[in-house]
Formats: structure tokens, C-alpha cells, sequence
């Protein structure tokens, strides 16, 4: 048994979810079909999006903002991040740029969410 | 060359260092914080007290009636801002018209210019935000208003160009007679020997003088909590507005600041912690419902910041200047609290003349009585602010949005003498971060600044003095 | 010198205002923007969420942003950064001024106001205590981390848990501080849930409803909070205090338009957003200036504001061009359980349909959202729940926009749903 807030809507039902078998999982508390779809998601597979910073050398800005380019799963959210320790790109950098490739053998990204020209910083 | 040491760089500390700086002698300020203006000279009403309020024939009648008279030429030496608003006591009970009278009296005796006792509608015509329950108020026209770290910075640069040298971060431990002369001791070990020494120590006065004189004093620190509302509201008071005094001080005042803001407070609570800065939930809960008793429609939206001041009271209840006797060379001021602030130009002439002397001291035939302040944008004209970026491109980058300070004014501010050393400083110098959005947007502009100005790391930036760094580390 | 159309603000608003200005005809375009980058506080929102409703995808601040500052530079208009606007007046004469060009003059014909808001400070919510380091807002935090690099603290307290807040708490956990708790005074969240999900429950951060900070401790810098919960006047009850050890405080109670420059110009304001009353061109009670995005009033979401903000750079070269539209206004209220709706006020013989943005003042479940026009319901919408915390909008077809613009009173209001 799991209890979740729905983030489909406002509503933010309450759900229940029994999870006690994987083969037959039961939402209760959902208001709608969406509802019930996310429970179901959520205990078997949640995946989030992870968004972070690096350093940059010699850009116009300090650091580059980078995201997974697709959800990973949760549960991986801090190897994840832990990857991104200690990396450093150089200027100029180009939104979508790779910056670390095949996360966790995920074969999902961290790109680049900003573009940063050359400039003075992190010399 | 004789070697004066002044212990506190608070208003007192520092306009005894300016006005010692006439002399030729070895002049230094010894202070604990990293700034002047850092104890109870930063946290007050900025009142420039007419002197009605004193006890005749007290030293702070005399001082304040005195110090008083000197603003207005002082305040143009050393550019900082000091303005005569004038200043009305209110009186809400018709059954309290002899406490005016009783104030008047007071006042003529002191020497104060000027008293009048008006009706409530007289205070209502020039304040019509004054409440309809003020039945008739005492109106003093000397009273003003002044910025009181502006002040006591202005002092501070002025001496430091007159040949004082400022010491900070230096804590004082106690002082030993040694013969004729006096030694301090600081709490890193290191020693000064001294022809002279001026206990301006503010809350620590009682302690440093405790320490080699046979006379003891006590200071009892009275916490005042204070809240200050935004430029918008300045529409309330022009003038300062005093309820009737009680037994525990003025009552709470509602003032305007120089720049424009009103202040409400303060509260007035005898407490032990010398240190003891906070703001209460009771205390500003007070400053604000009794604010409320003058001004019926001030309201906490436009509250922009809160903060306490500890005023050094002496238990003997007037001020302690002079000689501290046992043939210490030991020049005192000691309980200098409201007027302080008033008296602090007096008490500074006469402290310097009494230590020239004692120590037979020639005049600086280089003295300047002069100083500029920084030069400040906000207050430009649009001829002035196009020819100071001309001359200084970095005034054309505006890194207070709401006090428009620019990058030059706070570089300014730091490399000056006895500059801005954290983000405080440079607050109290330019105004950055002093406006309605309190440095949300500018402190880690401003920060950035003073690293670079400082030769300094981000992480080594601090908000006021060791202790209170900003940021901890780096994003790794 | 002479300018069409100037534009004070080069973020979300700014960027699609100019778009949109340009699109229906104006070339005579300047942005002024204060900071070095075009994007506003999107270039340190680094978190994705953003665009679904633009783009139909999921982008993260800088990347929406991006889109825009393309859009504007497609076009070659003309942009300043590094410029701040020192005033303007009812003349629309505008000064500015930055370390390369120095104080600039200019006459325009029309001026947006796209400056964006403000977070409340601590000021302005009176918490006692002390002064010491280690307490900013959460926007602040967000930029020394996100921006510069550097991290604000290690144990972290967040008073109010708004968007900002929530962000702030997951980003602080990523870079391996401990949130220890949300503080929220409210008995409910202004945040949306999704935040509260993938921000909060994620990483097990209690959310503490009904509480707030008392009193703030520590030398220096700060070294615990003592929070306490509130009774139904939100005003803290004794003996309930609790004291939490950290090193840290991040506000996130609030944003408030930045209308400084507004005043400057007699721009009427609005106490119940704090930003400027405007008719369904977007324009304020000051003729010529018009007004858009989180300066007129906080969105929640960035795609209503470069909507909004599309629309206003439109009406703006509309009016340059002299399509002026004249004469009577119609008031649209709000009432019943709707705080505001903006625009305020609906020109007679404005044409295009009208959308109206509003926000309610409290949690309502099953009610409807009607305009109402002389006492006659022209339009009615079900919602299953509404909350202070989501924007509403209303979008009235050309009929009802005809009865709005006809009537002589319109109200927006929430009604129960008859059962």
C-alpha cells in the first residue's frame, strides 16, 4: 500500500495505491481516469526529469544549467547528479550540447539548457 | 609624538578622533567590530534632540543644547545629511497640559530656542496624519533628524585623513596604569602604551574603566526595538513626533529618516546581554500599537525592516565625562545614551581640548576640516548623472534598483579610507540593499564587488564582521 | 532621441511583447533590460516544468527563454542589456542608463512596462530575531547557486511554500544540503502539487501546514529557527514552539510587481495585485503606457505571461499606428471568492475577444465561474477546485464579449454548483 498525492490537476487527489500485486495494481481515491494511471506509474516506474548546474570555463557565465533530455528513474536521480561532480565544460557551450553522455547506461543525456559565449569566467 | 589611544569607533569614538586630529599626536582608534559605527551608534532614532527633554543643569542638558547648535555647520564640513524638521511632543490627555508646561520650563532653562505649546489642530495642520485624540503638544523648531552611521563614517574619514589611524577587528581586554602613562591590552595579546586614553567604549565603558579605576560605574543595557517602514509611507510625518515621556524614556517616537523613510519605535526594556540584538514578536508588536497611538493610519504593509538598538545607560543617569581620577590618564564618557547622538560634536570638542591639554598637545597646522562623501546617483540631477558616468562609466550600472546605488558608488565606498569591508558596510555607506526589497536583488552583485575589490573569495564575503559568511562553499 | 515603442524589461514578457509588437507592424522597437543576458529570472530557474502550453513540451527556464530571445533576435530588434531604467513619465519620456552608453533620453510613442516582480522580504512579514547571515529569499539562494556557483547554506529552514520555495527545496537537496523542514502559515499550499510531489515528498521534506517562524537565532550567522503553529487568525500560538537547528532561512512568502518606475508615471495601481489597472488593450490609466507579465500581476505559470504579454505588444503597435481605441470603459469587479481579474476594465468598442485572468481568494471545490453582465450569467465554467495558488482564465467568445462590452456593470464571481 502506497499513498500519493495525484499531480495531474489541481484537485491533488489522495491515492491509495495496492501495489500487492505487481500483475493487478488497484488506484483508490482518484476522481478520474488520469488518476489511476499515475498511481499506477508511480509504484511501478516513477521517472522524474533531473536539471543541475556545472562549471563553465571561460564563458560569459559561470556555470551551465543541464538537464536529463528525457525522466530517468527516481530512484537514480543521485547517481545521477553525482556524475555531474567536479565536470567542467568549456565556452562556448550550445543549448542541447552534451555535456555528460549515457547517464548511468540509461542511454539518456545531460545536455545543455543554455547557450554561454565566451567570456572571462572560471579562468 | 604623544600617542593617544581611543578605544570604540562609535559616533563618540570617532568624533573625538576628528576632533583630536587638530593636535599633532599618534592617534589610534582601537574597535572590535570591522566598521565604525557598529554598536549603539547604528541602531538609534537619528534624532538630533532639541534639549527641552534633559534634567537643567545635567551634563546631557548641556551637551545636547550645545552639540545641538553645531550640526548645521558640521553636517556641511563633512556632507552628511542632517535636516531641522522640527519636532512636536504630543499630548493626548487634557488632563496632562502641566507635563507640557513642565517640558517648556525645562527647555527654556536649558538654553533651547524656539519652544512653543500649540494645540492639537496647530500639530494637525502641519501633520494632518497626527491623531484627532492629540489635544496639544509642545513644538520644538531645533529638533532635526540625521543619519547616524553617516555621521559617524563622515567623522571617521575625516580623521583618518587627518593623520588617525583605525585599527579593527581589535578587542580590548583591560587597561594597566604603567607611571604616567596607561597600557591597553588587547585580548590577542598585543599592547599599547599610551600618553592618554579615551574610553568611548559604548557598553563596554563601565568595564574598561572597571579595570583600572577605583571608581566603578554599571551600564545597563535598555534594548529599543525599532521598525522601518518604505519611502512610501514618508507621507505620514515630516516631523518628529514624541508622545509624552514616561518613566522608562521618551515613549515611542514615530521619525522620519533622512532619506525618507519612517521609523516607529523604540521600545525601551533594561536587559543583562550586552550583546543581545534581536527583534521580539512582543517588542515589535509594541513599537507598532503605540506607533499607532500617534499615526492611526500607519499600517504593517509598507514595513520594509526591524531592528533593536542597545542604548548604554548608566546607572548614575547622566553622562560620565572626564578624568577618571586616581592620576589614570584615562579620559572617560561613559552612560552616553539618548541625547548622545545630540551631544556627541560637544562632548567631542571638549573630550579633545581636555586630552590636548593634559597632554600638551601643539595644533596640526594641516588639519582639514573637510571631507566629501560619496558621490550619490540617486539624488543627481540627469546633467550630474550623464557627466559622473562620463567620468566614471561604472555609475552607469545600477546595482541597487531600489535605492538606484550604482557599481561605482559601492566601489567607491570600499576603497575609500576606513572603507566598506562586507555587505553591511557598503549598506551603511551607499544604501545598497537598504531599500524596499532589503538586497534581494543586489547582495550577490554586491558581493561579487567587494570579493573583487577585496582581492577576496565569494566565500570569504561576510554580511557584518567574522562569523557571518554569506555563502559556504562552492557548487561542486 | 525618438523611439516607437520602448520596452522596460527583456524577460518573459519583454521578449514576446517586442515579438508580437513587431509582428503586427512596429520596427521602431528598443528593450531596455538591466541585466548582461536577455531572459529575466528564467536564466536561473534552471528546472524544467516550463512551456507545456506554448511549446506542448517540457523545457526548463533558460530553454524557454531561449525560444523568445531567438524570436527577438530573428527579428533584429533592437535591445540594451546591462541598462537600467531610471524613470519615466506620463510624456513617456524615458531615461535610462548603463556603463557603455551612458544616461540616455529617449521620446517614445508607447512604453510597456515588462519589469517583472519582487519577493517579499522579511521586512515586510515582521519575524523577530536576529540579523545574522544565512537568511535570504528564495530567489536570492537561487541565483548564488544557480548564476555565480555558490552554495547560501547546508541546513536549511523554508518559511512558505510557494513555487520558488518548493524548487528551492529540491535544488538545495541536490547539492547536498538537508532541508529540514517547509513552513507554511496557510492551511494549504500555494505551490502546485506537482512541486509539492517531485520537490517535497521525493525526498521526504516535511511540509508543515499552519505553522511559521517565531523567531530567528544566532551570532553572526543563523543557527536555528524556532517555529510554532497558528491559530484560524494565522497569529502564533504559545506553547507550541519548536526549535529546528540549522544554518539557513529562505523566504518564499511572496512576490510583489515592481511598480517603482509605474509610479513615476502616474500609473493607477491596483492595491489587491499591486500592479497597474489596465483595460483589455493591456494599457493603463496613463495614456500610451500599456503593461504585461508579472509587473501587472503574478502568474504562476510563464506561458500565460508571454500570452498576455503577446497580446499587450500587439495592442501597444495598434496604437502607435493610431488605431487608438477611444472612449467608454465597462468595469469588470470581482466578487464572491474572486479576488481580482484582470483587465479591470473592457473598452466599448474594443473587437477582439476578450480573455480575462483571475485568481480567487481561498480553496473552493465544485463551484462555477461565472461572468455575470447586469445581473444576466453570460458565461459559466465548472470547476472541480479552484485555489489562490493557480491563475484562473476565462475565455469569452464574440457573443459574450459583445454582452460584456454592452452592459453597464460585469462581474466576475463564484457560485456553487446546483445539485
Amino acid at each position: 500500500m502506497k499513498e500519493m498525492i495525484c499531480t495531474c490537476c489541481p484537485m491533488g487527489c489522495r491515492l491509495t495505491v495496492d501495489d500487492s500485486d505487481l500483475n493487478d495494481i488497484r488506484v483508490s481515491g482518484n476522481t478520474c481516469p488520469r488518476g489511476a494511471k499515475y498511481g499506477k506509474d508511480e509504484v511501478t516506474c516513477p521517472k522524474r526529469m533531473v536539471t543541475s548546474v556545472v562549471r563553465v570555463e571561460g564563458g560569459e557565465v559561470a556555470m551551465l544549467s543541464v538537464k536529463t533530455r528525457e525522466s530517468i528513474e527516481k530512484s537514480r536521480i543521485f547517481d545521477a547528479l553525482a556524475l555531474l561532480k567536479g565536470v567542467t565544460v568549456k565556452a562556448p557551450v550550445k543549448i542541447g550540447d552534451v555535456v555528460v553522455a549515457d547517464v548511468l547506461g540509461t542511454g539518456v543525456d545531460f545536455i545543455a539548457t543554455k547557450d554561454v559565449a565566451v567570456g572571462p569566467h572560471g579562468k | 609624538m604623544k600617542k593617544i589611544v581611543i578605544i570604540g569607533a562609535g559616533v563618540i569614538g570617532c568624533s573625538i578622533a576628528r576632533e583630536l586630529s587638530r593636535y599633532e599626536a599618534e592617534i589610534i582608534v582601537l574597535e572590535r567590530e570591522n566598521d565604525v559605527a557598529c554598536g549603539t551608534t547604528k541602531a538609534n532614532s537619528g534624532v538630533v534632540h532639541g534639549g527641552f527633554d534633559a534634567k537643567p543643569h545635567t551634563k546631557k542638558a548641556w551637551y545636547n543644547v550645545r552639540g545641538n547648535e553645531m550640526f548645521d555647520k558640521l553636517s556641511k564640513e563633512l556632507d552628511f545629511p542632517f535636516r531641522r524638521n522640527g519636532a512636536y511632543v504630543l499630548c493626548f490627555d487634557d488632563t496632562k497640559w502641566d507635563g507640557l508646561k513642565k517640558l517648556y520650563d525645562q527647555g527654556v532653562e536649558n538654553g533651547v530656542k524656539g519652544l512653543k505649546v500649540v494645540t492639537g489642530d496647530e500639530v494637525r495642520k502641519r501633520e494632518p496624519y497626527v491623531s484627532d485624540e492629540v489635544k496639544g503638544a509642545l513644538w520644538c523648531p531645533s529638533s532635526g533628524i540625521v543619519s547616524p552611521y553617516e555621521m559617524t563614517i563622515a567623522y571617521a574619514e575625516n580623521a583618518a585623513a587627518n593623520g588617525v589611524k583605525f585599527v579593527f577587528e581589535k578587542t580590548v581586554d583591560r587597561l594597566e596604569k604603567s607611571g604616567e602613562k596607561i597600557k591597553v591590552v588587547c585580548k590577542d595579546g598585543d599592547v599599547y602604551e599610551a600618553d592618554a586614553v579615551v574610553n568611548a567604549a559604548g557598553l563596554y565603558s563601565d568595564e574598561l574603566n572597571n579595570s583600572v579605576s577605583s571608581t566603578k560605574y554599571k551600564i545597563v543595557p535598555r534594548k529599543g526595538e525599532y521598525m522601518l517602514l518604505d519611502k512610501t509611507s514618508g507621507y505620514l510625518t515630516s516631523t518628529t513626533l514624541f508622545q509624552l515621556p514616561t518613566a522608562m524614556g521618551k515613549g515611542i517616537l514615530v521619525v522620519p529618516s533622512v532619506h525618507g523613510n519612517v521609523l516607529l519605535g523604540p521600545t525601551a526594556v533594561d536587559i543583562e546581554d550586552k550583546e543581545c540584538r534581536d527583534t521580539t514578536y512582543d517588542g515589535l508588536a509594541e513599537a507598532f500599537d503605540k506607533a499607532r497611538i500617534t499615526v492611526p493610519s500607519v499600517t504593517k504593509k509598507t514595513v520594509i525592516t526591524q531592528f533593536t538598538g542597545l542604548r548604554a545607560h548608566a546607572d548614575a543617569g547622566d553622562f560620565v565625562v572626564g578624568w577618571a581620577g586616581d592620576d589614570l590618564p584615562l579620559y572617560n564618557l561613559i552612560g552616553i545614551e539618548s541625547p548622545g547622538l545630540t551631544a556627541a560634536p560637544a562632548l567631542a570638542v571638549q573630550a579633545a581640548e581636555d586630552v590636548a591639554d593634559y597632554t600638551a598637545l601643539a595644533f596640526n597646522k594641516n588639519f582639514n576640516p573637510i571631507r566629501k562623501g560619496i558621490p550619490c546617483f540617486a539624488t543627481m540631477t540627469e546633467n550630474e548623472r550623464a557627466e559622473i558616468i562620463k567620468k566614471n562609466p561604472l555609475y552607469g550600472r545600477i546595482v541597487c534598483r531600489c535605492e538606484v546605488v550604482t557599481e561605482g558608488e559601492i566601489v567607491d565606498s570600499i576603497n575609500r579610507p576606513v572603507g566598506a569591508k562586507d555587505l553591511d558596510g557598503v549598506k551603511r555607506r551607499t544604501r545598497a540593499g537598504m531599500g524596499r526589497c532589503q538586497s534581494g536583488f543586489c547582495s550577490e552583485r554586491v558581493m561579487e564587488i567587494i570579493a573583487r575589490e577585496r582581492g577576496i573569495d565569494m566565500t570569504e564575503v561576510t554580511k557584518s564582521g567574522k562569523g557571518s559568511e554569506i555563502v559556504v562553499g562552492r557548487v561542486e | 532621441m525618438e523611439k516607437n515603442l520602448i520596452i522596460i524589461g527583456g524577460g518573459p514578457a519583454g521578449l514576446a511583447a517586442a515579438k508580437s509588437a513587431y509582428d503586427a507592424g512596429e520596427r521602431d522597437i528598443l528593450i531596455l533590460e538591466r541585466e548582461d543576458r536577455l531572459g529575466g529570472i528564467l536564466n536561473q530557474c534552471i528546472h524544467n516544468g516550463f512551456g507545456l502550453h506554448t511549446f506542448k513540451e517540457e523545457l526548463t527556464g533558460p530553454e524557454y527563454a531561449a525560444r523568445y530571445i531567438k524570436e527577438v533576435l530573428d527579428r533584429k530588434i533592437e535591445y540594451k542589456t546591462g541598462t537600467t531604467a531610471l524613470s519615466i513619465d506620463k510624456n513617456k519620456r524615458v531615461t535610462c542608463a548603463s556603463e557603455a552608453e551612458g544616461l540616455m533620453i529617449y521620446e517614445a510613442k508607447a512604453i510597456i512596462l515588462a519589469c517583472g516582480c519582487r519577493e517579499r522580504p522579511r521586512g515586510a512579514i515582521n519575524i523577530a530575531g536576529c540579523r545574522a547571515a544565512g537568511i535570504f529569499s528564495a530567489g536570492t539562494a537561487q541565483k548564488l547557486i544557480n548564476i555565480d556557483g555558490y552554495m547560501p547554506g547546508k541546513e536549511v529552514v523554508i518559511l512558505g511554500s510557494g513555487d520558488i520555495g518548493l524548487i528551492m527545496a529540491r535544488r538545495m537537496t541536490f547539492q547536498g544540503a538537508k532541508v529540514k523542514a517547509v513552513v507554511e502559515l496557510m492551511p494549504y499550499s500555494s505551490g502546485l502539487n506537482r512541486n509539492i510531489v517531485q520537490c517535497l515528498n521525493d525526498f521526504d521534506i516535511p511540509l508543515m501546514f499552519s505553522h511559521t517562524v517565531v523567531d530567528i537565532k544566532g551570532k553572526g550567522r543563523v543557527s536555528s529557527v524556532v517555529i510554532a503553529a497558528v491559530d484560524e487568525k494565522l497569529n502564533p500560538i504559545k506553547g507550541t514552539e519548536q526549535e529546528i537547528k540549522c544554518d539557513t532561512l529562505l523566504l518564499s512568502v511572496g512576490l510583489l510587481p515592481e511598480n517603482e518606475l509605474s509610479r513615476m508615471a502616474d500609473v493607477n495601481l491596483s492595491p489587491v495585485t499591486g500592479g497597474a489597472v489596465v483595460d483589455d488593450d493591456m494599457m493603463t490609466g496613463t495614456d500610451g503606457i500599456f503593461a504585461c507579465g508579472n509587473v501587472l500581476h503574478v502568474h504562476d505559470l510563464v506561458d500565460f505571461v508571454s500570452e498576455e504579454s503577446e497580446w499587450a505588444g500587439a495592442r501597444a503597435a495598434a496604437y502607435i499606428r493610431g488605431e487608438k481605441a477611444k472612449g467608454e470603459r465597462v468595469a469588470i469587479g470581482a466578487e464572491g471568492g474572486v479576488r481580482y481579474v484582470v483587465p479591470q476594465y473592457a473598452l466599448r468598442d474594443g473587437e477582439e475577444n476578450l480573455k480575462l485572468r483571475m485568481r480567487v481568494g481561498n480553496v473552493y471545490k465544485n463551484v462555477r465561474l461565472c461572468v455575470v453582465c447586469d445581473g444576466e450569467e453570460v458565461y459559466s465554467k465548472k470547476c472541480m477546485i479552484v485555489t489562490p495558488g493557480e491563475m484562473e482564465t476565462v475565455s469569452l467568445n464574440e457573443k459574450q464579449t459583445r454582452a460584456l462590452k454592452n452592459c453597464k456593470k460585469a462581474t466576475v464571481c463564484l457560485k456553487a454548483v446546483e445539485r
